[in-house]
């Protein structure tokens, strides 16, 4: 059924507008591929996000579109947010997301999931939490690292920007040493606080720190990290795509910013545990990846 | 400066804060008043018939072949609207539109002032919008435009419709459909 949401009942075919008949015909749902859907069919694809209303430029819509394009089954797919720029999205995008209450994502997910595999014990439903740093992990710190603890069989990306970008500029736990925003004039006093590792060391089976500044790799990793989290446990992304708009750059120089920091603070750093390991050459055996 | 509906400018532009709510099991209303189904059928007909570029706005719980009961109510709502000689622009889905919808063709539940006012729409019938999101649209339709609004609806209606059906399904729907024949031959449209 999850997909028939999209199908158009013909007595209306004519009255719908050419978009929406895309969206049925066009975009790669994962029962109409032959290969696992991924980034190469972007530029010809239906895209299930077109419209925002970020930034001109913001990295964020760019990282979103590769995340969507990377989902193993995107019609049985949920989505989980919390509010932050990247909220500012998610209402655009074409399958079914939940906004939940600043923080609360990762239980919102968590509870999700578990009724989802209660009341389709013969479906596989992929749950994914997408969040700002503010979010996962500053003020809702407790609820993310509280589902690595439980091993819930969800996945966490976490959109890095390091700032409270849509409150105008405060520094959280993400910010590097010393940043001055517009609201934290006298700089942030101590360390970025390095998520991946905690991730970690609460039980991810699978952790990554990465920008966004090359979309295979973003694809291969959000493919890999959900596929994980269907059958071993939490996996978490840590995701950096900068807010141009508090660090003073222009619409054109987000993708100089991640090249940049990816020799610097988001230098690629991967976990993965036996099991999951063990599960991705399987994965690969299968041809899922 | 276009009509303005019973609502505009009221800081409350919800039918709840005049007393009216939604009709008991059985009923309908029209306005403030609780009815049998029949009387509001035949209300709903006239209205659709007599107004300015009547509009049936179908949402997505009908716009798309999901289940059998969807597939059934397609069919019915085509024939209601060539019963009503109405229009129809799709409420196909929720999402907000940037940088704008296009109100010649399409109707978003955020913003269906806009669709109304340029189609200068003087009844309308929505049917298939989820609960949360018609609540929206006809609160924004009753404060800013003079639309005569009508709820189809599976569950238990809308007071902020002008006319409101509850549970109302395919058998429902064969039902309104032959007392609008009926009010079509008797006005001769
Ligand atoms: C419960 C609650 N507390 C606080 C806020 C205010 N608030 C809205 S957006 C935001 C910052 C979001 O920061 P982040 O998660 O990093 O996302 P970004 O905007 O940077 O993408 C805050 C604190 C809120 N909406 N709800
Ligand atoms: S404020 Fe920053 S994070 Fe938010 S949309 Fe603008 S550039 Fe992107
Ligand atoms: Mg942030």
């Amino acid at each position: 059924m999850a997909l028939d949401i999209y199908k158009i009942n013909p007595e209306f075919r004519d009255i719908m507008p050419q978009e929406i008949i895309d969206l049925e015909e066009k975009a790669t749902w994962s029962v109409k591929m032959e290969k696992a859907r991924g980034i190469k069919e972007l530029p010809q694809s239906k895209e299930l996000l077109e419209e925002h209303s970020l930034c001109a430029g913001c990295p964020e819509a760019a990282a979103l579109r590769y995340v969507l394009s990377a989902l193993p089954v995107p019609e049985e797919t949920v989505i989980v947010n919390s509010t932050g720029c990247t909220s500012l999205m998610f209402p655009h995008i074409a399958l079914h997301t939940v906004h939940s209450l600043f923080g609360n994502q990762n239980a919102v997910a968590s509870g999700i999931k578990r009724v989802l595999e209660w009341r389709f014990p013969d479906k596989q439903k992929d749950v994914v939490v997408l969040a700002g740093d503010g979010a996962t992990v500053d003020i809702g710190l407790d609820y993310t690292l509280q589902s690595f603890f439980r091993q819930e069989k969800i996945t966490t990306i976490c959109f890095d920007n390091e700032v409270y970008a849509n409150t105008g500029g405060q520094e959280s736990g993400m910010t590097a040493k010393g940043q001055v925003f517009k609201m934290a004039p006298t700089g942030k006093k101590f360390e970025k606080v390095p998520m991946w590792e905690l991730a970690k060391t609460s039980g991810c089976h699978y952790s990554v720190n990465l920008t966004a500044s090359a979309p295979k790799q973003v694809a291969k990793v959000v493919r890999e990290a959900i596929l994980i989290a269907r059958e071993i446990g939490p996996t978490y992304i840590n995701l950096y795509t900068p807010c141009i708009l508090e660090i003073g750059l222009s619409a054109n120089e987000g993708l100089g910013e991640m090249k940049d920091q990816d020799k610097g603070r988001f230098e690629f750093y991967k976990h993965v545990s036996p099991e999951a390991e063990a599960y991705l050459a399987k994965c690969k055996e299968e041809g899922l990846l | 400066m276009a009509n303005q509906g019973p609502a505009y400018y009221s800081p409350y532009p919800a039918a709840t804060y005049d007393g009216v709510i939604t009709p008991p099991e059985g009923k309908a209303l029209l306005l403030t008043d609780v009815v049998d189904e029949e009387v509001a059928m035949r209300e709903i007909a006239k209205v659709m018939l007599t107004s300015d570029n009547a509009t049936i706005f179908p949402g997505p719980q009908v716009l798309y072949a999901w289940n059998e009961e969807a597939k059934k109510k397609a069919t019915l709502i085509k024939e209601m609207a060539e019963v009503l000689n109405a229009k129809m622009i799709p409420m196909y889905d929720y999402r907000p539109k940037y940088p704008k919808i296009d109100p010649e063709v399409e109707i978003n539940p955020n913003h269906p002032n806009l669709t109304i006012w340029h189609n200068d729409i003087k009844a309308a019938i929505f049917v298939g919008v989820h609960c949360h999101y018609a609540n929206v649209a006809l609160k924004i339709v009753r404060a800013e435009t003079d639309c005569y609004t009508v709820a189809i609806c599976g569950l238990s209606g809308h007071e902020d419709a002008m006319a409101t059906l509850r549970d109302q399904h395919s058998h429902e729907m064969e039902k309104f459909i032959a007392i609008a024949k009926e009010v079509k031959a008797e006005l001769g449209k």
